[in-house]
């Protein structure tokens, strides 16, 4: 396999490349390509502009595949003389994808096709839409199919191809899924979607694995390598994927079944998509990369079985249907079959015989297509055991289904004839190997036989057969006569091979299989092939009568063989596909659900888990847990206050059902913590600590209040059991890891600052100057997050209404029967409270830089007080009387951290850099002016804003007497 | 030189702005968050300039020099995160702008805020500053959230807070640890340190990594711990959704950023933790596309689709190698990009369809099928990789970047077989919402031009992306290249020593 680098050799490549092939005397560099190409999108928007001009609508859609197969028919001397015409221009070097385009012989040669048919098509459109608004979508819908069939048989790079290669599924599941109201619509739509773009995914898989071994996704490149690939380990895996691809797109076996669903589409997308273009580009690429695959011994058996499946069951299966389309589309694959079987053969011969069909089957079964088109418009129902008779309402339409259908069948003088004909004396060329040489053959004859049979049955149940049946429209209407042109064409194109196939095997399909086997210069000295086989072959004239009489005994014999069929089970491959994916969806419903069910507890505890098994992996090689730090002494004291704290700690998940009591547990645990940071000389996380911890239980009080009394009961007690395991378990490790680590020795960057603080910082409160100086941008990120928090609350509980819990007058009048909600003695002792409050945490805030203290805390202290008031003497009473709002206080908070920081930006420094300086007054002595504390007034401003907001928005929802609507 | 703060600065300034002048009126809000974006979108471009240099930038904060103060970086992967950051964000308040923003208090506050969370944290080049900032984006991101009210959205809000705030606890022991035995919190110095680490104390560093490895994992939904985002996502208004598409990304940038920077090198501990990535990666992508395949409406395919998405990426990267980790990060870009505009299209649907929304169930013939339905169409191709919009390029060049025997063994069956998976889903999701149709009378409801015309333009992008994919890639493969060459880093960041 390449190195992973490998990709960056592809520009190179590809240049030097296409450098030599130019120097080459039969290429070209020719801009048409491009033109070519564009031409179906440039014209696309016309029939959507013009959509109230029906005529001029279907006009400008003509025109681009009239130019097209002018330019093309221009370029066609050449090309088919053995010159190859390219464009290039790098799209994505590194991707190895690039805009570039090929045109030889076998790509001519379906570009006709597709341009060519796509006249008839649209012309034929006109006529079946006529009278209907449908019209322009469609001819918008065809032009973008027309340029993407286009870039798939003109791309010389494959990947590229490739985009061109899944747009066809795409706008073939549009325009399937036309009629989407109906729901045989819709199910067709994502069946051949699901096919067909699974198909589009392997053989994106099949292409760049290709693409990695050949170092290009240059066509010349990887025809060049032929050898390299078959020779590489992964090629079975290639070729795998790449007849994958091909398979489902040429509705192969068993991935066929969504050709047959795709007939809910209109008719003219069956004659253009499903039987004469898309279905064709999986045969393209096989042709296409013919050289590549062909010779493989896994290429002849595979594709020789899955073309004679298709064949057979094509063949077989539309004898039975009653729907026309069906019927048709049956018939379609068993052609496709039939085609992919020659190929599979893989000799020249076989190969010119499936060009010549191939160019033969889009000649008849486009106008078949048309026919069941106009009799289902004419008569509102393609149902062959209702359409019978119609040879006497529709002569012309008789006489002109008539050639193409006898065409199919392979009557003498028509062009189905002769590749008829010939792919049954390839049959017999195709292998020597023992038994195979007998059953290829026969099976051969056994489909020919079969597709008289369905031929035979479509035209003479179509035309004859007595009379027709319940026609939804009767009187039959006439058909337009402008229908018949296309059909005209096409029948005289049959004939025409009919009478003279040397004229297109020798001049078109020669050069193609010449391009089609990757010989860039025309050998001169290639054998054409020849029809006098025909003649010379022993037993041919006998077969012929032998398919015959077999289609007509098949036919003959359809009473018998319909009934046998109707007793047969019903199956129906979009229903299946439908209810398989409507269980798998079911499944898929059940399988999350299992996992993803909205409990809270069932995710918390895979996150546990997680944390769990992540680090206890690594953990498991840790030689030594205990580092080498000496251990403290244990006093008696710490020991208690330590067992006190576990116990508190534990008591809260033991009673976390009685909330109330939980939260005191919580709030008493935390005090402890205090404690202990006081213990061990840290008195500002000491007071930080204990001024959160006030104001978080008082949060929550407020917040219990809303909430039930208790927690309700686990109603599977394992599952409290096995939450405890979990959680004692990931306790302990948290636990562990701890001691690890503080028992291990460490270099800091904290002698740093506890070396800079007073120089560098201008404080001797280490603590302080961290958190707003050498680490301040987190402070200003923490404060940031406090703001958040308010604004949070402030928006969740602004239009909250609590159902059952915003206490209505009565209530609040029988509670003012047996409490005071105000106490007296509280409303007495709290007003002279908060200057004394607010003197404090001045104090603290102002000594801050220097000893423990600081904007925190003091904002903290004095959000404290101010709540008292609001407990005291109620929000309105509280609120008339507070100077400013709490949003302002919040935002201007951080608008002076902020620009605290931006100050510095004056003195070119980075922002948040500090400054201070000491001064002298005369009457105060020596202070010292600081940044640091203009940064810590912003925190002190959002610290109280942001508490009081909510404490203030969440004791609003407990009252009907409050002031307005918003708070803060 | 002050360039770099400004990211950091806007935001921070406009939110305090919006929150102090709480009386302005919801045109003058609008304006003031607008132009807040197109300030940081038009400093994220510049810094982008500048970081195509190759080199980076550093950016010391009150001048301490790191590790001793905190620092910002500019290379080019963060260029890229504030770009794309800055450019989903007006995408996703213009659409507010259309209405959504009135449905609760101070939206643009909040946005403003959320964005001063993402920005700082792409920027910071020091563990604990990271810790900070994602404390503000989940706290901004949780009130966005619940932008709008309603029990759907508390609930899910409830579930996503708490797995995100034990994710916080898990954050701080892993920092804990970290600083208790490299005693420094700056990722170069850390990274120093790291390699200098007696071996003894190696697995200690192993676990905090794993720890982080969960956290960041929360952030980014993988597998056993994404199981608050679906419900989350599909709650959100459809603004804050399209923004949050940027959220799981944001955890994945702090995987690529701390994991290969901290924990990389020769024998590195990142390799491990890959190891445990790739599989749960992979898992996830098959869990995301079981979740679409059964989602009801088109909110909750989209959400289970970020997973998808998320997985493809997180199992790229583990991969750990330049071409990969390129690919990852340009499929990042599209991927996010993508699901914003799921989260909007979504949006318009519910309000052609008042009555059944953007479920899939039938509803009535809505008033312009035409132009929905070649949204959809659009929007379904390019994220379901096929061709020729972005979608396709990221996932061919993620085939062809992954090119390991495991990759070819798994990643392209299940890469694959997702695509499928999402194409199936879609399908059904368009067939339902766009083509089943009940007889009664067509509604008449439609979404604002303006709502329809942001769509459009997400989408252009999308097509725009494939056609200049050839440069993204470049911009890709260098940005790679410097994520995984630590060395440079380490060697251009000014690390004050002796201590």
């Amino acid at each position: 396999m390449a190195p992973p680098g490998q990709m960056a050799v592809f520009p190179s490549r590809n240049r030097l490349l296409i450098g030599s092939w130019l120097t080459s005397v039969r290429t070209r560099f020719d801009m048409t390509l491009l033109l070519i190409l564009l031409l179906p999108i440039l014209f696309l928007p016309a029939p959507l502009v013009l959509r109230h001009a029906p005529r001029a609508a279907v006009v400008s859609a003509l025109l681009a595949p009239a130019i097209i197969f002018y330019l093309l028919l221009q370029l066609l001397p050449a090309v088919l003389a053995g010159q190859v015409l390219l464009f290039h221009y790098d799209w994505i070097p590194a991707l190895g994808l690039a805009v570039s385009l090929r045109l030889d012989a076998l790509a001519a040669l379906f570009a006709l096709l597709i341009s060519g048919i796509g006249i008839s098509v649209i012309f034929y459109a006109h006529h079946y839409f006529a009278g209907k608004p449908d019209a322009p979508r469609f001819f918008a819908m065809i032009l973008g199919f027309m340029m993407a069939m286009l870039g798939i048989v003109l791309s010389e790079n494959l990947l590229f191809m490739l985009v061109f290669w899944e747009m066809t599924s795409l706008i073939s599941f549009l325009l399937i899924g036309f009629y989407g109201q109906k729901q045989i619509s819709r199910r067709g739509a994502r069946l051949s979607l699901f096919i067909t773009g699974g198909g589009g995914l392997a053989l994106l898989a099949a292409i760049l694995l290709m693409g990695s071994i050949v170092g290009s996704f240059q066509l010349s490149d990887i025809l060049a390598e032929r050898a390299l690939l078959q020779q590489h380990s992964v090629f079975p895996w290639i070729l795998g994927l790449f007849l994958v691809g091909v398979f489902t797109k040429s509705a192969q076996f068993p991935f066929h079944l969504w050709l047959p669903h795709a007939m809910s589409a209109p008719t003219p997308v069956s004659a253009y998509l499903h039987s004469a273009t898309m279905v064709k580009a999986g045969i393209f690429l096989m042709m296409r990369l013919y050289p590549v695959f062909s010779g493989a011994e896994v290429w002849f058996y595979w594709v020789v079985a899955i073309g004679f499946m298709t064949l057979l069951v094509g063949s077989f299966v539309a004898i039975f249907m009653h729907d026309m389309k069906g019927l048709l589309a049956y018939s379609t694959i068993s052609h496709l079959g039939l085609i992919t079987l020659l190929l599979g053969y893989g000799s020249e011969a076989a190969l010119t015989v499936a060009v010549f069909h191939l160019i033969n089957h889009a000649l008849f079964k486009a106008p078949l297509f048309m026919m069941a088109g106009s009799i289902d418009k004419a008569a509102g129902t393609r149902d062959l055991r209702q359409i019978n008779g119609l040879a006497w309402h529709y002569p012309w339409l008789a006489v002109l289904s008539f050639i193409p259908t006898a065409a199919m069948a392979g009557l003498p003088y028509l062009n189905g004839y002769f590749s008829k004909k010939l792919f049954i004396v390839e049959s017999f060329q195709s292998t020597d190997s023992g038994w195979l040489a007998v059953l290829i053959p026969a099976l051969a004859i056994l489909g020919a036989a079969f597709s008289v049979g369905y031929a035979i049955r479509l035209f003479h149940n179509t035309f004859f057969n007595g009379k027709p049946r319940d026609i939804p429209n009767w009187p039959l209407p006439a058909i337009s006569g402008w229908v018949y042109l296309p059909l005209a064409c096409f029948a005289a194109l049959c004939l025409w091979i009919g009478f003279w196939p040397e004229v297109l095997l020798h001049q078109l399909v020669q050069p193609v299989v010449q391009a089609a086997q990757g010989n860039v210069a025309l050998t001169t000295d290639f054998s054409p092939y020849d029809l006098a086989i025909l003649q010379q072959h022993p037993w041919l004239t006998t077969i012929s009568m032998l398919t015959f009489a077999g289609g007509l005994a098949v036919y003959s014999a359809r009473k018998a063989l319909f009934a046998w069929h109707a007793a047969l089970p019903t199956v129906d491959a979009k229903d299946i596909f439908e209810s398989r994916m409507q269980w798998l969806i079911a499944r898929s419903q059940q399988g999350v659900h299992l996992v993803e069910n909205g409990s809270l507890q069932r995710y918390v505890i895979y996150l546990v888990l997680t944390a769990l098994v992540f680090t206890s992996w690594p953990l498991w090689q840790l030689q030594q847990w205990r580092g080498e730090l000496a251990l403290m002494p244990v006093d008696a004291m710490s020991a208690g206050a330590l067992i006190l704290l576990m116990v508190m700690a534990i008591s809260v998940a033991v009673l976390h059902r009685q909330r109330l009591i939980a939260l005191l547990f919580t709030g008493a645990t935390g005090l402890l913590i205090t404690v202990g940071f006081a213990r061990f000389s840290a008195p500002d996380l000491a007071l930080t600590q204990f001024s959160v911890e006030v104001m978080a239980i008082f949060i929550m009080m407020l917040a219990l209040s809303f909430l039930p009394q208790s927690s309700p009961q686990e109603k599977v007690r394992y599952r409290a059991k096995r939450d405890a395991v979990v959680a004692t378990v990931a306790g302990i490790g948290v636990a562990v890891l701890s001691f690890a680590v503080m028992t291990r020795p460490q270099q800091s960057i904290s002698d740093y600052f506890l070396a800079n603080s007073v120089p560098g910082g201008g404080g001797s409160n280490v603590v302080n100057v961290i958190l707003v100086d050498f680490r301040g941008f987190d402070t200003l990120g923490e404060i940031a997050v406090l703001a958040i928090a308010a604004l949070a609350v402030f928006a969740l509980t602004r239009n909250l209404r609590l159902k059952g819990h915003s206490p209505s007058a009565e209530h609040i009048d029988a509670w003012h029967g047996y409490a005071q909600p105000y106490p007296l003695i509280l409303r007495t002792l709290a007003r002279p409270l908060l200057p004394m409050a607010l003197l404090v945490s001045a104090y603290i805030f102002l000594r801050g830089h220097n000893l423990p203290g600081g904007g925190f805390i003091a904002g903290l202290i004095t959000a404290a007080a101010l709540s008292l008031q609001y407990v005291a003497c109620g929000i309105r009473w509280a609120q008339v009387r507070m100077l400013t709002q709490f949003r302002p206080l919040i935002g201007a908070g951080l608008l002076i951290a902020g620009l605290t920081g931006l100050g510095s930006l004056l003195f070119d420094h980075p922002f948040l850099t500090s400054w201070f300086s000491y001064f002298e007054l005369p009457v105060i002595g020596k202070f010292e002016l600081a940044t640091a504390l203009l940064f810590d007034l912003g925190v002190y401003a959002t610290v109280v804003g942001s508490t009081m907001l909510i404490l203030a928005n969440m004791g609003r929802l407990m009252t009907i007497h409050g002031p307005g609507k918003e708070i803060g | 030189m002050h360039l770099m703060i400004l990211p950091v600065l806007i935001p921070l300034f406009a939110g305090a702005l919006l929150t102090l002048l709480y009386g302005l009126s919801m045109r003058q809000q609008r304006a003031l968050s607008l132009l807040s974006i197109l300030g940081q979108l038009l400093v994220a471009l510049l810094l982008m300039q500048q970081a195509l240099s190759g080199d980076y930038f550093f950016y010391q904060l009150g001048n301490w020099q790191p590790p001793f103060g905190i620092v910002l970086v500019l290379d080019q992967l963060s260029a890229m995160m504030l770009l794309l950051l800055a450019g989903l964000a007006l995408f996703s308040t213009l659409y507010a702008c259309v209405g959504d923003d009135r449905k609760g208090a101070h939206f643009h506050a909040l946005i403003q805020f959320q964005l001063l969370g993402l920005n700082g944290a792409v920027l910071t080049g020091d563990l604990f500053n990271l810790f900070v900032f994602f404390e503000i984006l989940l706290i901004a991101s949780y009130a966005l959230l619940l932008h709008g009210g309603g029990r759907e959205r508390s609930r899910a809000g409830l579930r996503y807070v708490i797995m995100n705030l034990v994710g916080s606890a898990f954050f701080l022991i892993a920092l804990g640890v970290l600083y208790g035995i490299t005693g420094t919190l700056n990722m170069a110095d850390m990274a120093v340190k790291v390699q200098q680490l007696p071996a003894a104390d190696r697995p200690l560093i192993h676990a905090a990594a794993a720890l982080l490895l969960v956290v960041f994992g929360i952030k980014g939904a993988l597998l056993p711990l994404l199981f608050w985002l679906p419900r989350a996502y599909a709650a959100a208004a459809a603004p804050v959704a399209a923004l949050f598409a940027v959220m799981t990304k944001i955890g994945i940038y702090a995987m690529i950023r701390v994991f290969y920077l901290v924990f990389g090198g020769e024998d590195g501990i990142h390799l491990s933790l890959w190891q445990w990535l790739w599989p749960l990666a992979l898992a996830t992508m098959v869990i995301g596309a079981i979740g679409a395949l059964g989602a009801r409406s088109l909110r909750g395919l989209t959400a289970w689709m970020v997973i998808v998405s998320v997985g493809t990426l997180m199992a790229a990267i583990a991969e750990a190698s330049i071409p990969a980790l390129a690919s990852a990060l340009l499929y990042l870009c599209h991927s996010t990009l993508l699901t914003a505009t799921f989260f909007l299209l979504a949006d318009l649907v519910q309000r052609y369809r008042p009555g059944p929304r953007d479920y899939f169930v039938t509803g009535a013939r809505v008033r312009h099928p035409v132009l929905l339905g070649a949204l959809f169409f659009t929007a379904a191709v390019a994220f379901a990789g096929l061709p020729p919009l972005s979608g396709f390029i990221s996932k061919v060049w993620l085939l062809s970047s992954v090119t390991s025997f495991w990759g070819y063994a798994v990643f392209w069956p299940l890469l694959l077989a997702s695509s499928l998976v999402i194409i199936v889903a879609l399908s059904r999701a368009g067939s339902a919402l766009l083509w089943r149709q009940s007889k009664q009378e067509p509604l008449q409801a439609k979404a604002p031009a303006s709502a329809t015309s942001l769509v459009v333009c997400l989408l252009t992008l999308s097509v725009l992306f494939s056609v200049l994919a050839q440069p993204l890639m470049t911009f890709a493969t260098s940005t790679a290249t410097q994520i995984l060459t630590t060395e440079r880093y380490l060697h251009a960041i000014p690390l004050g020593g002796g201590l």
